[in-house]
């Protein structure tokens, strides 16, 4: 039966890329949650929106427009922090209205909500397109590599941005290099779980992953194998189950997340060995 | 031929709110020195070391090695810094390994400080040109704080004394000219802090880093320091500390003014 799913173009497209994606928010969303902006994702995922709208409205690519009103609100959301008192949740909140309403006004304007709009909202994962699969698949690999190469970086930034500036970091810039960064994953990654749900990919899996005490490198693995683990069982399941993809995949990561705070309450998650986890070890 | 200095503040005068913290003060550091810079809360200490370092707009001049404005800069990240407090999430997943592993990112202002103080008279024998990631070093920083054992362990789990110790290997990873310690054994207990003053000492013997130290504790100056700094707002003694310990006017000055601002604080 799985052999069967897998057979058809538009599942293994769908999986291809469905596995980029997963990979891109697990890796820049453990930078997010440590950093507290978890909701960021949410943010630059309506700013998105305005930006499809504003694509929808003038006739072209959307997803072309969504990318640079996203880049420009991520710049905008970091300036309004560093440049006034408003704390990160609040800018974030600013930032995810501000582009929402544009959308609403846009799509109003333009003569309300089109099937085009709702694939966006909620994903379509299952109707990319070639063309799309290996866009994701080229922005993925660009924003792997550069967080590969800034990893160490964006880590001690996320650590403490006082003792990375002493450094002698270029925090400033870094940490516009790093919005522009999370709103292309953004971006990349709408039509998986759509703007809706786009904080799911970001949050869930790295909030699963911390709670195996483990360092960085290895969080990051956890991550990364639980995003991926969410997102194959998602499109599988929503096949079979002929429900959407975009929510089974992140009913699942929210069920790994469910089923890891359980073993850690039973005092077993410590004992589980990550290089061989099938093993039960007795560390301390 | 005078040896450049490993500090030079001059005039150095920092006002919050229209009001001085540290008030109009001048001393300098030499190669070697393990400088104990003793105050009571609100003295200023920390306020001066973030002048230093270049985080707190300041009128006077600090120069670094000789060196000031631009090519202060550049240095700035060669000084191995532990502030009194190091505020992290509590889940941060690093070990104490990628912690330490912090202290060495190449950056190209690095090599140009490295040079800078290469050309400067200081004795620093290291004559690499960039800071990388080192294996090595980060296991030899371990090792004289005595941390290898805990190399994995996440940082989240370490008790305060251990934490300190921590960044204190984060700070000398990157074999540091001069290591500032600002109140590193606040909220330390008594056996920890007996150990980090040994790293203190050997750090500051055998490895010929200069230090500067602030700390409430007079017993630890008297013993692990060799020059005395004694702050409030201003400087009022800055010298040898056998002149410091054997003017009993002076300790009663110290003693009274850290009485008087404790009292203040209590009262507040």
């Amino acid at each position: 039966m799985i052999l069967e799913a897998l057979s058809y173009g538009f599942m293994q497209k769908a999986l291809i890329a469905g596995i980029a994606v997963g990979l891109i928010c697990s890796f820049m969303g453990t930078f997010l949650v440590l950093r507290r902006y978890s909701l960021f994702g949410d943010g630059i995922a309506h700013v998105a929106f305005g930006g499809i709208s504003v694509g929808l409205f003038l006739g072209v690519f959307p997803l072309w427009t969504a990318f640079i009103v996203s880049i420009f609100g991520g710049l905008g959301l970091q300036k309004l922090r560093q440049s006034t008192k408003i704390s990160g949740d609040s800018a974030v909140a600013v930032v995810l209205v501000s582009g929402l309403a544009v959308g609403v006004i846009l799509v109003s304007s333009s003569g309300g909500f089109s099937v085009d709009l709702f694939s966006f909202l909620f994903g379509s994962i299952l109707l990319i397109s070639q063309e799309d699969t290996i866009m994701i698949l080229a922005l993925s690999a660009g924003i792997i590599a550069t967080l590969t190469i800034l990893q160490k970086q964006f880590l001690h930034l996320t650590f403490n941005e006082e003792q990375a500036k002493l450094a002698g970091m270029r925090t400033t810039l870094l940490n516009y290099a790093f919005v522009v960064l999370a709103s292309i994953t953004v971006v990349t990654s709408m039509r998986l779980v759509g703007i809706l749900l786009i904080s799911a990919l970001i949050v869930i899996p790295n909030i699963t992953a911390m709670q195996f005490g483990k360092g960085f490198k290895k969080t990051v693995f956890i991550s990364m194998s639980i995003s991926v683990i969410s997102v194959v069982s998602g499109i599988l399941v929503s096949y079979f189950l002929n429900v959407a993809p975009s929510g089974t995949i992140v009913v699942i990561a929210v069920g790994i997340l469910i089923g890891t705070l359980l073993l850690k309450s039973t005092g077993l998650l410590g004992k589980i060995d990550i290089k061989n986890p099938s093993k039960l070890t007795h560390n301390s | 031929m005078s040896v450049t200095n490993v500090l030079d503040v001059k005039d150095l005068t920092v006002n919050y709110d229209n009001l001085p913290a540290v008030d109009n003060i001048s001393f300098d550091v030499k190669q070697g020195d393990c400088l104990g810079i003793i105050g009571p809360n609100g003295a200023g200490k920390t306020t001066l070391f973030r002048a230093i370092l270049g985080l707190q707009p300041y009128s006077g001049n600090i120069k670094l090695f000789g060196y000031e404005d631009s090519k202060y800069d550049s240095i700035v990240p060669l000084i191995g810094y532990v502030p009194q407090k190091v505020t992290f999430e509590p889940n941060f997943p690093a070990t104490v390994y990628d912690v330490v592993s912090m202290g060495l990112i190449s950056d190209k202002r690095i090599v140009q400080g490295v040079k800078l103080i290469q050309q400067c008279d200081c004795c620093w024998n290291r004559i690499y040109q960039s800071i990388e990631k080192n294996d090595d070093k980060i296991t030899q920083a371990l090792h004289t704080v005595g941390l290898e054992s805990l190399r994995n362990r996440r940082i989240g789990e370490l008790s305060g004394g251990e934490l300190q110790r921590v960044f204190i290997a984060k700070a000398l990873v990157k074999d540091p000219l001069l290591l500032i310690l600002d109140e590193p054994v606040a909220s330390v207990d008594v056996e920890s802090q007996t150990k980090f003053y040994n790293v203190i000492k050997t750090i500051n013997e055998q490895n010929n880093i200069t230090i500067i130290w602030s700390s409430h504790d007079l017993d630890a100056i008297s013993k692990y320091a060799n020059r005395v700094a004694c702050m409030n707002k201003k400087i009022f003694f800055h010298g040898e500390k056998e002149k410091f310990f054997s003017d009993k006017e002076l300790l009663k000055m110290y003693t009274e003014s850290s009485m008087q601002m404790h009292m203040h604080n209590h009262e507040h």
